[in-house]
């Protein structure tokens, strides 16, 4: 009974890890699928998010607002970004937009640092999410749960948006062919700033469960899971949506699935071990594991 | 006043000036065709025209506006629109859905609801593939849906670029009388084609485009009987 709580423990540790990656990698998949571009900048959504976070509770915001505040924050936040940084250079190569989207994360990070702090800031979380509950003999986490359920909705949410609304649709077309999507006279800086705002939508999800798990926000906690999403996309087939959602719970599995059987002496091996195996999977399946998308950009 | 006035274009390809000095006219209710061997600077011209690539020089006017420089998404709410070479559907999205982005310029209202039955009179196949991906069409079906999605936005002139294109000889019949049918709906069009003998024969005039200018204009039936189209491209002479 004990290996089977271990075993169910460790089943919704890593559908918890592997969803707050499906949601970042969805994210930047989002992204990518439209202009042909990672936006490394979007694990600075992510801590703007809990940054919010923060100096709501600090600003006594009611409590029932701080989530919806957050997340409009962060969607905010990345449709600036494609304003300011990013619609300037349309049309440029994927290689300037990169470059471009590690100097907009470059820049935030300091504006954290020296505008806030280069230390961490707690966030207080209610006692309520860090508990657990018990379903017969088993003891379920309350965040671990909650991310579960989000990532989920989020998902589900998406998947009615991307095909039941006309701005859905046509994300999805400008997805494979931008300028027949501009030849149906829809504009193309409406559906490029919906797809940043999906995209910041995201990970200001993303960012409340990992501040929720962390308890603390910092000028630098947007980077390592961004890059965990980075590779969970490219793992999925990079600008392929069910892809980066499959790749984030892969990798989830893999780093929580290591955690739980390497002896203690290997722990520190860790993430070189994890990695290795995505490259085992490039190696067989260098478009990911779905295929990355093809596709005519802007 | 022409609906159409294209007044001495110049576009570049890349770093290719491939069309130098374009110059045509379409009025209104017309069937006009543009002739020219691959290369020639025709697929460029109509790709221009319609705001997909940038205008070197020349103008171009529709509807009494100009229209250059103007971007892409303006010119096709104006009523002109391109169903491009290659047909260009959403394979991943159903018909459906490729249909219901044509209209995308419709806003709410219940005009949609009327044009989808227009498109399933004119396009039978369509309905019984409403739910199919688009990519898993034949060619003859997807240039159908290809079309039908561009008539979705309304269009006041439609721009067809090489609608024929790797279509089996039956299916290119069709495409013709099609053509043919939406003249009678009102829309005007500009049709490119390598198809030279079926384009002059729906066509009213024609221009012909060779290394990027227009060389030779007329009525269908000049261009038809003139030795240079003859010796050029239908293999006489």
């Amino acid at each position: 009974m004990a290996e089977m709580e271990i075993l169910i423990q460790q089943c919704v540790n890593a559908l918890s890890l592997g969803g707050t990656y499906a949601l970042l990698a969805l994210g930047l998949a989002v992204v990518f699928s439209v202009l042909g571009m990672i936006n490394f900048a979007h694990g600075e959504i992510l801590t703007i998010a809990g940054y919010t976070v923060f100096f709501a509770i600090v600003g006594n915001v009611p409590p029932i607002l701080i989530v919806p505040l957050a997340l409009l924050v962060a969607m905010a936040t990345a449709a600036l970004m494609e304003r300011i940084a990013f619609r300037p250079l349309r049309g440029a190569n994927g290689t300037t937009l990169l470059i471009t989207s590690f100097a907009v994360s470059g820049i935030l990070q300091m504006l954290f640092q020296n505008l806030i702090s280069t230390r961490p800031r707690p966030v207080p979380i209610s006692a309520s999410l860090t508990g657990a509950f018990n379903v017969g003999p088993f003891h379920i986490g309350v965040i671990q749960s909650l991310s579960i359920f989000a990532t989920f909705a989020m998902v589900g949410l998406l998947t009615l948006f991307l095909k039941r609304t006309m701005l859905g649709i046509a994300i999805r077309a400008a997805a494979v062919d931008f300028p027949t999507t501009r030849l149906m006279g829809l504009r193309a800086n409406r559906v490029i700033l919906a797809a940043f705002a999906i995209s910041g939508l995201l990970a200001g999800v993303s960012g409340l469960l990992w501040i929720a798990q962390r308890g603390s926000v910092d000028p630098l906690m947007g980077f390592l899971p961004v890059l965990k999403a980075f590779i969970a996309a490219i793992l999925g087939g990079i600008g392929n949506l069910t892809g980066a959602v499959i790749g984030g719970f892969f990798l989830g599995a893999i780093e929580i699935g290591l955690q739980a059987v390497l002896p203690e002496s290997v722990q520190p091996f860790r993430d070189a071990i994890a990695l290795s195996l995505v490259v085992l999977v490039l190696l067989y399946r260098p478009q990911g594991l779905f295929g990355a998308a093809h596709s005519v950009r802007p | 006043m022409p609906l159409l006035e294209v007044e001495s274009l110049a576009v570049n390809y890349g770093p290719i000036k491939a069309v130098l000095n374009v110059g045509l006219t379409v009025e209104s209710g017309e069937i006009v065709t543009v002739l020219g061997a691959n290369g020639a600077g025709k697929s460029t011209s109509l790709q221009a025209i319609v705001g997909l690539l940038p205008i070197q020089q020349g103008r171009v006017r529709f509807d009494g506006h100009d229209i250059t420089g103007e971007s892409t998404e303006r010119i096709v709410r104006r009523g002109l629109t391109l169903t491009p070479e290659g047909r260009r559907i959403f394979a991943p999205l159903t018909v459906e859905e490729n249909l219901r982005i044509g209209a995308a310029t419709q806003g709410k209202g219940g005009d949609i609801a009327a044009l989808w039955d227009q498109m399933m009179e004119l396009f039978p196949i369509l309905a019984s593939r409403r739910k199919q991906l688009a990519g898993t069409l034949s060619g003859g079906e997807q240039q159908q849906l290809a079309i039908a999605r561009s008539l979705m936005s309304k269009p006041k002139l439609l721009l067809l670029d090489e609608p024929s294109l790797g279509l089996a000889p039956i299916v290119v019949e069709l495409i013709f009388d099609l053509i043919k049918r939406l003249r009678g709906l009102g829309i005007t069009i500009l049709v490119v084609e390598q198809n030279v003998h079926q384009a002059l024969d729906i066509a009213d005039r024609g221009y012909v485009v060779s290394g990027g200018s227009v060389v030779l204009s007329g009525t269908a039936a000049e261009l038809k009987t003139s030795p240079d189209v003859q010796k050029a491209y239908m293999g006489h002479g």
